[in-house]
């Protein structure tokens, strides 16, 4: 069973909410948010948008970049945390905004790094259904609180979509292998309950300070990998301090963090699920040329759930 | 018994300090997130620090930052490690 990474895509919403005007809110000042998320600002979503919406608009821009229409999907995945409805979810109402009459069209509700598992499931499920678009969309900006009691997560979180198709038959980089796992004995320290984000947030740290460097090892130790050999680290875009003490875990140097580790939270905060896929795309973007070397994403959320994939040139 | 649980919270803030880079004495019972002592990643650093520190392995299922909120808890916990 062969699958590849085909395209990425994404769409941000054009509000720019700088930490100005969040700390203003949440009375905090704009230096300290960016100290401890390394956030600068986020998008967020205009009213009359939908998590739907948003969605719909990246897996466009991504049909767009692979130069495919959506009657060549066999499937169609979408990951998100903060649908207002549970059933059914957005991903009906996409394959519907795309035209799309009898294509399955599945929901994962997982915040995070539901984008990451709708990847790996997209790579088992491509050979048999043909191409699947997996989509992350999230609208978190109407899952937090603007006031000082939020204030942990209302700094943190933005709104976005990104999208990627992967392909059973062509694409710049193949899906080599994937981990994927799930603690629940914690699920209680990140949730989205009654439509408001609740985090213990050093507890997240901890938990995501070890287990994402060690699934990344182990992903790489069973394909026989070194850390040093990856061209490009796509994470989950939650905290910048995060993603550098995984590099850290990891051994990369720190003079080849910036070049090894894609960052793009700076500018769209942590966009949940969407988050891996705007990175993906921004980053391909950057670099259309072939994959220097292996490709490694990541996630980390809710559930807890977390994993790696690895892709290799194609 | 007085005098093993002394040492066994010197050896604590030992931990502490070298997290912290600097010499600190919290009380027993105050918040070590509170007081400033230890953010998010510092945390995690004195997690790391105390497994080294007194030969023990800290399981994901004990990864909650409750447990290490306070020099009684993480004395507490660290002494049930090591019974």
């Amino acid at each position: 069973m062969t699958a590849f990474l085909r395209a990425f895509g994404s769409h941000l919403p054009e509000r720019r909410v700088g930490n100005r005007e969040i700390a203003a809110l949440v009375g905090a000042t704009p230096e300290w948010i960016l100290e401890v998320s390394g956030i600068e600002e986020r998008r967020y979503a205009a009213e009359a948008d939908t998590v739907a919406s948003l969605g719909k608009l990246a897996a466009q821009n991504c049909l767009a970049n692979a130069g495919a229409t959506p009657a060549d999907l066999g499937m169609i995945l979408v990951a998100s945390g903060s649908a207002p409805r549970f059933c059914p979810g957005p991903a009906s109402q996409i394959a519907a905004s795309l035209g799309l009459a009898a294509t399955p069209a599945l929901d994962i509700p997982v915040a995070s790094c539901g984008s990451l598992i709708g990847l790996a499931f997209a790579a088992e499920l491509a050979p048999r259904f043909g191409p699947v678009l997996v989509i992350g969309t999230e609208i978190m900006s109407r899952c937090i609180e603007l006031t000082p009691g939020g204030k942990d997560t209302a700094i943190l979180f933005g709104d976005g979509a990104g999208a990627a198709l992967v392909d059973p038959a062509s694409g710049f980089a193949r899906i080599a292998d994937s981990i994927l796992s799930t603690d629940g004995a914690s699920a209680e320290i990140l949730k989205i309950e009654n439509g408001r984000v609740a985090m213990e947030g050093r507890s997240v740290i901890l938990q995501a300070v070890r287990k994402i460097p060690r699934a990344i090892s182990e992903l790489l130790a069973r394909n026989h990998l070194s850390a040093a050999e990856p061209c490009a680290y796509l994470m989950h875009q939650a905290n910048l301090n995060l993603i550098a003490r995984v590099a850290q875990s990891l051994k990369v140097p720190q003079e080849e963090f910036a070049d090894r580790f894609f960052v793009n939270l700076t500018h769209y905060g942590n966009t949940s699920s969407a988050s891996l896929l705007i990175a993906a795309d921004e980053w391909r973007s950057a670099h259309p040329e072939p994959l220097a070397g292996p490709l490694v994403l990541t996630a980390f959320g809710a559930g807890l759930n977390w994993g790696a994939m690895l892709a290799l040139p194609a | 018994m007085e005098v093993e649980a002394r040492i066994l919270e010197a050896r604590i803030v030992k931990v502490l300090n070298s997290v912290t880079k600097k010499e600190v004495n919290p009380g027993a019972e105050d918040s070590l997130f509170v007081s400033g002592l230890l953010d998010s990643f510092a945390l995690t650093d004195f997690v790391a620090g105390l497994e080294q520190e007194f030969g023990v392995s800290i399981p994901d299922s004990d990864l909650s930052a409750r447990k290490f909120d306070t020099l009684n808890k993480v004395s507490a916990y660290v002494s049930a490690k090591l019974a």
